[in-house]
């Protein structure tokens, strides 16, 4: 059995590619903030208290199209919705924790975490505090460190279509969407959501395309008939760069 | 957004908002389903949806709203997105619109 310490080192050592693939997120995540109108320390706060990639990304480019207050926030819990079912299946294997352990567990509770803590039960590991911790606050701050020197290098931009910088969000979606395309009703749900959302920045317009869009796919997803599907853990679907938190 | 409320921005209330919510998506489930031996099947289906729900939204109005060199690197993307690793594509996808504009397509 290894100290607490070395627990610690071997969560951090496994930290390390995930670290790595959402290293430039976090630059892209400070930089766009500050081309989206946040100052740096806004960004910062944002990285530091939110602790979630694409969630953040949502949040600026509603920020910038000026989208009421409750929409912002709304959307920011829709895109990290899926953590709800993280915690539930998490949360049956921290019994080890103490109370104020798993407070701080469940902040840390991002996909590459998730999936590093699932992997762990399968092969019969106990998952242990100081190796969550390990890996927990090396991804949270590697990713606010890099929010903060991306907002620095993000002031610099002056002239960010000409740098393609705007259109980094589509492609940076785009890739996320395609990140999840294992999942069941993906296709469907795509169509429906992708149509639902153009019709309705047609009419009615940004930012409400979003929410009313979203609504189209999640309703294609329940109108279509239950697939037969055992599985009753949630995986994340990439452990690929694409999604930090 | 503009307006102080005790001392803050309403950025920094709306960043503090987003925070307590997505505290509670990483900690609600464990308090919700801890106790539920099995979520309703359709409420499973409509959560795994979500995701992949929200997000097309934020790309599919790019076809609509930008030029050719935006339709060009969205569907090359797409295809790339198929085959390559995610940063591949996106490197790719990023140096495609920059050329592409420069051309002016």
């Amino acid at each position: 059995m290894n100290s607490p310490w070395q627990n610690y080192i071997v969560g951090f050592r496994e930290s390390l590619p995930a670290v790595l693939s959402a290293a430039p997120f976090g630059l892209l995540f400070g930089a766009l903030a500050i081309d989206n109108g946040l100052t740096p320390g806004e960004a910062l706060l944002m990285s530091a208290a939110v602790f979630g990639g694409a969630s953040q990304m949502v949040g600026i480019q509603l920020f910038s199209s000026n989208a009421a207050a409750w929409l912002i926030v709304f959307s920011i819990f829709a895109v990290n919705f899926r953590h709800i079912l993280y915690s539930a299946s998490i949360g049956r294997h921290l019994g080890d924790f103490t109370p104020m352990q798993k407070v701080l567990a469940f902040f840390l509770l991002v996909d590459p975490i998730y999936a590093a803590s699932e992997f762990r039960i399968e092969n019969r590991q106990k998952i242990r505090f100081s190796w969550y911790l390990g890996m927990g606050s090396s991804m949270y701050i590697f990713w606010t460190v890099m929010t903060g020197i991306g907002a620095l290098f993000g002031s610099l931009i002056r002239n960010p279509e000409a740098v393609g910088i705007d259109f980094l969000f589509p492609i940076y979606f785009l890739g996320l969407l395609l990140g999840f395309r294992k999942r069941p009703n993906w296709m469907p749900v795509v169509i429906a959501s992708g149509l639902g959302s153009i019709v309705a920045y047609q009419t009615v317009g940004s930012p409400w395309h979003v929410s009313i869009g979203a609504l189209a796919g999640i309703l294609a997803a329940v109108l279509l008939p239950l697939q037969n599907d055992p599985q009753t853990d949630p995986v994340p679907l990439s452990g690929g760069p694409e999604d930090m938190g | 957004m503009s307006g102080d409320f005790l001392g803050l921005s309403a950025d920094i209330w709306i960043i503090l908002a987003a925070a307590v919510v997505t505290y509670f998506t990483r900690f609600g489930g464990y308090l919700i389903f801890a106790r539920i031996k099995n979520i309703p099947p359709r409420l499973n289906v409509a959560l795994n949806a979500v995701p992949a729900a929200v997000i097309t939204t934020l790309v599919a109005p790019g076809f609509v709203q930008g030029g050719i060199a935006e339709i060009i690197t969205l569907v090359t993307c797409i295809i790339l997105g198929l085959r390559l690793p995610m940063m591949v594509m996106f490197l790719i996808g990023w140096v495609m619109i920059v050329v592409l504009r420069s051309i002016g397509i």
